[in-house]
C-alpha cells in the first residue's frame, strides 16, 4: 500500500478534508470504527492547533508496517504528521501535561492525542515551527 | 486480553437481549451491575458505545439505516468522554503521587519538632500541637542551656501548608545555629528577624513568643513578636493574667523594637503559650473568646499540664464539629516546687 494523502490546513475546510482523508485511509487499512473515530479524533486535534497557533501547515496520512522484531510482531498500522512553519511551542513540556490545554476541557489538545495513539513524538522550534508524529498499530 | 473482551461483549448480548424481551426491572438491575464491570475493566465510553451499536445491529438486522448511522455520531461525541476520562484517570494517579509525597514531607517536618518534652526539676511542662491539615504552619522548640535555664519558643507561621513548613525548617536551623550568648528573648528575635526579613519572601510574616525559665531564681524572661498573648495564671490570687509583649511581626522591618518582659513564677503559678489557632476556633456560634480558653483551662488546672492541654483541645475540638480550621498549639509550664 503506497497510498499517502497529504492535506493542507488553513481553514476549518481543511480540518474537515484531513478528517476525511484520515477516516478513509483508516476503514481501508482495516481499523474498526471505534479506532476510525479515535483516528479521526486525533487528526482533528493536530490540525485544530495548526489552525488555531500556526495559520497554516499539512497533515501527512500514511499507512506503517513494523517487520517482526523479538519482542512484537509484524504489525501494521496508520501515521500522521501534522506539520507546520508556525511559531513553534515554546516549553513542550507544559503542553504535554494535563490539564494545560488552553483551546478545550478535560482530554483535549496533546495530551489526548497521545492516549488516542500508540505513538506520539513531538518536535518544536520556537520561531520554525512543529511536527507532531503519531502512529496507531492495528490490534 | 482478548479473550475477555470477547467474553464481555457476549455478556453484554445476552443481557441487552434479555432486557429488551422481558423489559423490566431486573434487566435494568443487571445493566446496572455490568457498568461496574466495564469501568472495572477501563472500557471506554466509545467502545461501549460501539458494543452497544455492534449488539443491536446482530440482535434487529433490520434497524432503519438512520439509528444505526447515528451510532457513528454518537461514538464521535464519545471519543470526546474517552478522552476525559483517560486524563480523569491519569489525574487520580498524579494526585495520589502528591498526597504520598506530602506524607514523607509531613513525616520530615515532625522530625522539625521536638522530639520529647524537656524534664525539669520545677516545671511541669504539656504540649499538644496539632495540624489543621499534613503539614504545619505552627512552631515550637525548647533549649536548655548549661545554667539550666529553659528556653521555649512558639511561633506561627502566617500561611499554612507547604510554603509555612519550609519556612519553619529555617526556622528551625536559625534558632539551633545561635551560639548561647544569643539566647536571651530580645537577642534570639532580633537574630530570627534579620534571617527572616533576608531570606523570606516579603508577603510571608512569623510571629513568636520566646522566654527563658531561670529555675535559680524562679523567673520568666520573655519577648514578643507580634504574637497571640499567652495567659498567666497567679495561684495567690487564683487569677488570671494575659500574657502580652509588645513587639513587631518577625521579617517587616530591619531594625525591630523587641522588649524583654520580667515575671515572677511561684510555686503553683503556670505560663500558658498558644498560637492564634486555639483562640480563632470557630464553632457555630462564632468565634470563641479568649475567655472560653480561660474557662477551659480552669476547668482542668488541678491536672498535671500535659493533661490540661490534652483535655483543652479535646474541648475545642469537639465544639468545632472535630475540623481545625487552623493549627493548633497549647503549651503550659507550671511551677511545681
Amino acid at each position: 500500500m503506497s497510498i499517502q494523502s497529504n492535506v493542507e490546513v488553513r481553514t476549518e475546510w481543511g480540518i474537515v478534508s484531513a478528517r476525511q482523508a484520515g477516516r478513509s485511509l483508516a476503514k481501508k487499512i482495516g481499523f474498526e470504527s471505534v479506532d476510525q473515530s479515535r483516528i479521526t479524533t486525533a487528526i482533528s486535534e493536530l490540525a485544530r492547533n495548526i489552525y488555531l497557533y500556526a495559520g497554516i501547515g499539512e497533515i501527512i496520512m500514511e499507512p506503517v508496517e513494523q517487520e517482526a522484531t523479538p519482542s512484537s510482531p509484524y504489525r501494521r498500522g496508520i501515521r500522521i504528521i501534522a506539520r507546520d512553519k508556525g511559531p513553534g511551542i515554546h516549553n513542550i513540556r507544559e503542553v504535554m501535561e494535563d490539564g494545560f490545554t488552553t483551546s478545550g476541557g478535560l482530554g483535549a489538545g496533546l495530551p489526548g492525542v497521545k492516549r488516542l495513539m500508540d505513538e506520539f513524538e513531538i518536535e518544536s522550534t520556537v520561531g520554525e515551527g512543529t511536527e507532531v508524529r503519531v502512529i496507531k498499530w492495528l490490534r | 486480553m482478548a479473550n475477555s473482551y470477547a467474553i464481555l461483549k457476549e455478556r453484554y448480548a445476552k443481557i441487552l437481549n434479555k432486557y429488551l424481551q422481558e423489559k423490566n426491572e431486573i434487566g435494568l438491575y443487571h445493566a446496572q451491575q455490568f457498568s461496574k464491570k466495564v469501568l472495572e475493566d477501563q472500557i471506554s465510553p466509545e467502545e461501549m458505545v460501539s458494543i452497544h451499536a455492534e449488539t443491536l445491529t446482530k440482535l434487529c438486522p433490520d434497524l432503519p439505516a438512520e439509528l444505526t448511522d447515528s451510532f457513528d455520531f454518537l461514538m464521535e461525541i464519545m471519543v470526546a468522554y474517552g478522552m476525559a476520562y483517560r486524563e480523569h484517570q491519569s489525574l487520580i494517579d498524579k494526585q495520589k503521587e502528591f498526597e504520598s509525597e506530602m506524607n514523607v514531607a509531613a513525616s520530615m517536618q515532625q522530625t522539625l519538632l521536638p522530639a520529647e518534652i524537656p524534664s525539669t526539676e520545677s516545671l511541669d511542662i504539656g504540649v499538644v500541637n496539632i495540624p489543621a491539615s499534613k503539614m504545619s504552619g505552627d512552631y515550637y522548640h525548647f533549649v536548655k542551656d548549661e545554667h539550666g535555664n529553659l528556653g521555649v519558643a512558639i511561633a506561627d507561621i502566617i500561611g499554612k501548608g507547604v510554603p509555612a513548613a519550609l519556612c519553619m525548617s529555617m526556622i528551625k536551623y536559625a534558632m539551633d545555629s545561635l551560639p548561647e550568648q544569643r539566647l536571651q528573648p530580645v537577642a534570639l528575635l532580633e537574630s530570627l528577624n534579620r534571617v527572616v526579613e533576608q531570606n523570606v519572601a516579603s508577603d510571608m510574616f512569623i510571629t513568636m513568643m520566646y522566654g527563658s525559665y531561670d529555675p535559680r531564681e524562679h523567673c520568666f524572661y520573655y519577648s514578643g513578636a507580634g504574637h497571640e498573648p499567652g495567659f498567666y495564671y497567679e495561684a495567690e490570687t487564683d487569677e488570671f493574667h494575659e500574657l502580652y509583649a509588645k513587639g513587631i511581626v518577625l521579617g517587616i522591618t530591619r531594625e525591630p523594637l523587641f522588649k524583654e518582659y520580667k515575671k515572677k513564677v511561684n510555686v503553683g503559678d503556670f505560663i500558658v503559650l498558644l498560637t492564634d489557632g486555639v483562640t480563632e476556633c470557630f464553632t457555630d456560634d462564632g468565634f470563641i473568646e479568649r475567655e472560653e480558653v480561660v474557662r477551659l483551662i480552669r476547668q482542668y488546672q488541678h491536672l498535671p499540664a500535659q493533661q490540661i492541654v490534652e483535655n483543652v483541645f479535646y474541648e475545642l475540638e469537639k465544639a468545632q464539629g472535630f475540623q481545625l480550621r487552623d493549627d493548633f498549639t497549647l503549651i503550659i509550664l507550671k511551677r511545681e516546687v
